[in-house]
C-alpha cells in the first residue's frame, strides 16, 4: 500500500507538470496581456510595467522561469491585485472556500446516501418517484438559480438568516452558500446511491444475509451499503475537488471571500500568475482526491489490489 | 445495431405477413413509446423548440426594440397602456412640446386631443406624440384660431407584454424566445461538435489499439487532469466571445468521455466477424472505422448524447452567468436567468421566467434521455 502511494505521486508530477505547461502556453498564445487597459499606457510606462514582471523576455525563458519558481513555491505575483502574491491570496481566500466546501461535502454525501438508499430500499413507491423527482430538480437547476431564489426566501422575505457575506463565520452565514453549493451534489449522489443500492440488494450474498434472518438493518447498513457505496465514492473524488477549491458562482452570489471567484477574476483580467495558482491549486485537489479514493476503494472492495 | 442505419425496408416475401419480424431498433422504439415520462419529456421538447424558434414571428416586437415608456413592467396579460394613465402620459407630452392640453378622450383604439398655446402651433407637434410609445399615427385634424388650437387624433398602440419587460424595456417573451434558440442552438451544436471527435478520437485509439491507443488514453488522462471549466473560462476570455467559439469550446472539452465509451465499444467490435471479413477484403484501417466501427457505435453514443446536451446547455448558461456568454443584444437563458437574479428583488418575473423555460428542458432532456437509456439497454430485453 505504501509503495502504491509513492507510486501514485510520482506519477502526478509529469501529470501536474503537463498541466501547468498547456495552460501557460494557451494563455500567452491567447491575445491582451494584464496591462492592456481600456485607455493605453505610455509606451515607457508599459515597457517599464513588462520589464518589472519579466514579461519583456522570450516565453522560453519566461516558462523556465515560472516553473523553477514554483518548484520552490513561489508562484509570483498577482498583476492585478497589486502588493500580493498569488500565494498569499490564494492563502487568504482558501480557508473560505474550505469551510464552506467541507460542510457542503458533508450535506451533499450524507443527505444524498440517505435519500438514495430511502429510495432504494421503496422502489417504485411514492416515496422512491418524490425522492428521484426533487434529485432530478437538483441535477438540472443551476446553483445560480437556487442561490438568489433562496436568497429571496429565507434572507429577504422571511429574514431568517443573512443574505450574504461570511461574518463572524458562524454558521448562519454558511447556511444558505452551503445549501446552494450542496444541492446539485446532493442529487447526483442520491442517483448513484440508488442505482448501485437496487443493484446490491438483488445481490446472492444479501439473499444470504437476509435468509440467516439477519435484522433488515444490519443488511442494508454492513452488508448492502458497502457494495453500493463502490460508485458513489469513484464520484466522490472529483466532487470534493470541486466543492473544496470554492465555486465562483457560490462565492459571488453570496459575496464570500474565498478562492472560487480569483480564476474567473484572473482570467478576465489577464492576471497570468493568478490563473496559473488558481491551476496548480485545484489540479493538486483533483491528483490528491484522487488517490484517496482510490486507497478508500481498496478498502471497501477488498478485490481490488494495489501491487 | 446496424439496422438503425437502414431504412425499414419492405420484407422479402418469405417472411409471412403475421410473423413479421421486428429489428433491435424498433423494439427499441416500442420500449421507448411505452415510458410516458420519456414521451412526455420528448413532447415537451418539442413544445419548447417551436415555442423558441417559431414564436417569434407571432409577436410583433424583435428582440432588441426598446419601449422607453414600459421600463421593467411586471407581466401581465392586459394590454398596455391601460386607459387610466394615457390622460397623464398625453399631459407630460403637451409639457414637452410647449403647449397646453385642452382635451383629451380616448374611444377604443383611436384618441383625440386639443392643444392650445398664445402663439401658433407648428404642425410638426405630431412628431412629440408619435414618440411616445402609447400612442402613434396622430394626424391634425382641425385648426383653429389663427392656428393657435390644433384638433388631433391618432391612434393608441396598444402592446402585449404577458412576460413583462426587462430594465431597458425590451419585451421579455421575445427575450426568452431567443434565449431559447441560442441555448438549444449551443447545446445541440456542441454536443455534435463533442461527438465528432470523440467518435473518431476514440475508434481510431480502440482499432489501432497497441502503443498508439496507448499514447491516445494517457493524453485523454492528462486532459481529465485539467481543471476544464476553469479551461474553458480561459478560453472564451482570451478568444473573444462570439457564438461560434462558445460552442466550439465548449464541444472541444466535452469529447473525452464520449472517445472513453467509443474506445470501449471498439474494443469489443474489433473481435467480431465482420470486421475480420472487411481485413481480409483488404480494407484499409480508415475505410474500416468509418464503414464499420462508427455505424455500430452509434446506440450508446446516442444515449450519451442525450446526456451532454443538458451539460453543454447548462456550461453555456454558467459562462453566461460570469458574463463570458454570447454578447448584447443577443441572450442566452443562462444570461437572463444572470440578470433576472441581479433584480431578484424588484422584478422577480425576470428571474421567474427564464428559468422555468430552462429547467423544464433540462427536464425534459433528462427524462428523453433515461427512457433512451432504458430502451436501448440489452439487459432489458
Amino acid at each position: 500500500m505504501f509503495s502504491f502511494v509513492l507510486r501514485r505521486l510520482a506519477s502526478a508530477v509529469p501529470t501536474l507538470f503537463i498541466v501547468v505547461t498547456i495552460s501557460f502556453f494557451l494563455m500567452r498564445f491567447a491575445p491582451g496581456g494584464p496591462f492592456n487597459l481600456e485607455r493605453p499606457l505610455p509606451p515607457q510606462t508599459m515597457a517599464n510595467l513588462m520589464a518589472t514582471y519579466q514579461l519583456d523576455k522570450p516565453i522560453w525563458t519566461q516558462y523556465g522561469t515560472y516553473i523553477t519558481n514554483a518548484v520552490t513555491g513561489d508562484f509570483g505575483p498577482s498583476y492585478i491585485y497589486k502588493d500580493n502574491t498569488v500565494a498569499q491570496l490564494i492563502g487568504k481566500g482558501l480557508p473560505y472556500s474550505l469551510e464552506l466546501g467541507f460542510y457542503a461535502l458533508i450535506l451533499a454525501l450524507f443527505g444524498g446516501v440517505l435519500a438514495g438508499t430511502i429510495a432504494a430500499l421503496r422502489q417504485n413507491s411514492l416515496l422512491d418517484f418524490a425522492i428521484m423527482s426533487v434529485s432530478t430538480v437538483g441535477v438540472t437547476v443551476p446553483n445560480f438559480v437556487v442561490g438568489p431564489v433562496l436568497t429571496l426566501v429565507f434572507a429577504i422575505t422571511l429574514s431568517w438568516l443573512p443574505a450574504g457575506g461570511w461574518g463572524d463565520g458562524s454558521l448562519r452565514f454558511l447556511i444558505l452558500p452551503m445549501i446552494a453549493l450542496a444541492l446539485p451534489q446532493l442529487a447526483v449522489f442520491a442517483r448513484l446511491t440508488r442505482g448501485s443500492m437496487i443493484e446490491a440488494l438483488h445481490t446472492d450474498h444479501i439473499r444470504t444475509a437476509r435468509a440467516y434472518g439477519l435484522p433488515a438493518r444490519t443488511v442494508v447498513v454492513t452488508h448492502a451499503m458497502r457494495a453500493a457505496m463502490l460508485p458513489v465514492v469513484s464520484y466522490l473524488a472529483p466532487c470534493a475537488a470541486a466543492l473544496l477549491t470554492g465555486s465562483a458562482v457560490v462565492e459571488t452570489i453570496f459575496t464570500i471571500p474565498g478562492v472560487g471567484r480569483y480564476f474567473v477574476l484572473g482570467a478576465i483580467n489577464r492576471d497570468y500568475t493568478l490563473v496559473m495558482g488558481t491551476v496548480i491549486l485545484v489540479a493538486i485537489f483533483v491528483i490528491v482526491f484522487n488517490l484517496l479514493v482510490d486507497i478508500l476503494y481498496g478498502l471497501l472492495d477488498p478485490r481490488v489490489r494495489h501491487d | 445495431m446496424t439496422d438503425i442505419a437502414t431504412p425499414a425496408a419492405p420484407l422479402p416475401d418469405n417472411s409471412s405477413p403475421e410473423m413479421q419480424g421486428r429489428s433491435l431498433f424498433q423494439l427499441a422504439l416500442i420500449r421507448f413509446r411505452r415510458n410516458r415520462a420519456a414521451m412526455a419529456g420528448c413532447v415537451m421538447l418539442v413544445l419548447i423548440a417551436l415555442f423558441s424558434f417559431l414564436g417569434p414571428h407571432f409577436v410583433s416586437h424583435s428582440y432588441d426594440e426598446v419601449f422607453p415608456s414600459y421600463v421593467t413592467i411586471p407581466p401581465s396579460l392586459e394590454p398596455r397602456p391601460d386607459a387610466s394613465s394615457l390622460q397623464g402620459v398625453m399631459e407630460s407630452i403637451a409639457s414637452r412640446a410647449r403647449v397646453d392640453l385642452k382635451e383629451f378622450a380616448v374611444e377604443g383604439e383611436t384618441f383625440t386631443v386639443t392643444f392650445t398655446s398664445d402663439k401658433p402651433i407648428d404642425p410638426r407637434t405630431t412628431r412629440y406624440v408619435d414618440r411616445a410609445n402609447e400612442f402613434g399615427d396622430a394626424t391634425i385634424v382641425a385648426t383653429e384660431d389663427d392656428g393657435r388650437t390644433v384638433k388631433m387624433s391618432g391612434a393608441v398602440d396598444r402592446e402585449y407584454f404577458p412576460f413583462g419587460t426587462d430594465g431597458n424595456g425590451r419585451d421579455l417573451l421575445v427575450r426568452v424566445m431567443l434565449g431559447g434558440q441560442i441555448s438549444i442552438a449551443v447545446g445541440v451544436l456542441a454536443s455534435l461538435v463533442s461527438l465528432g471527435i470523440g467518435v473518431l478520437y476514440g475508434a481510431t485509439s480502440g482499432y489501432i489499439g497497441g502503443r498508439v491507443d496507448n499514447v491516445m488514453m494517457r493524453l485523454i488522462e492528462i486532459l481529465y487532469s485539467l481543471p476544464f471549466v476553469f479551461l474553458v473560462v480561459v478560453l472564451v476570455v482570451f478568444f473573444g466571445r462570439s457564438f461560434i467559439l462558445i460552442f466550439l469550446v465548449i464541444g472541444a472539452v466535452e469529447w473525452l468521455d464520449m472517445a472513453r465509451i467509443v474506445r470501449g465499444q471498439t474494443l469489443a467490435l474489433k473481435r467480431r466477424e465482420f470486421v475480420s471479413a472487411a481485413q481480409a477484403l483488404g480494407l484499409t484501417d480508415w475505410q474500416i472505422i468509418r464503414r464499420h466501427i462508427i455505424p455500430n457505435t452509434i446506440g450508446p453514443v446516442i444515449v450519451f448524447v442525450t446526456v451532454v446536451v443538458p451539460k453543454v446547455i447548462l456550461l453555456e448558461s454558467f459562462l453566461s452567468f460570469l458574463g463570458l456568454g454570447v454578447q448584447a443584444p443577443l441572450t442566452s437563458w443562462g444570461a437572463l436567468i444572470a440578470e433576472g437574479a441581479n433584480n431578484i428583488q424588484s422584478a422577480p418575473w425576470l428571474l421567474i421566467f427564464p428559468a422555468i423555460f430552462f429547467v423544464l428542458t433540462l427536464f425534459s432532456l433528462n427524462f428523453a434521455g433515461d427512457g433512451l437509456r432504458d430502451a436501448l439497454d440489452p439487459k432489458d430485453r
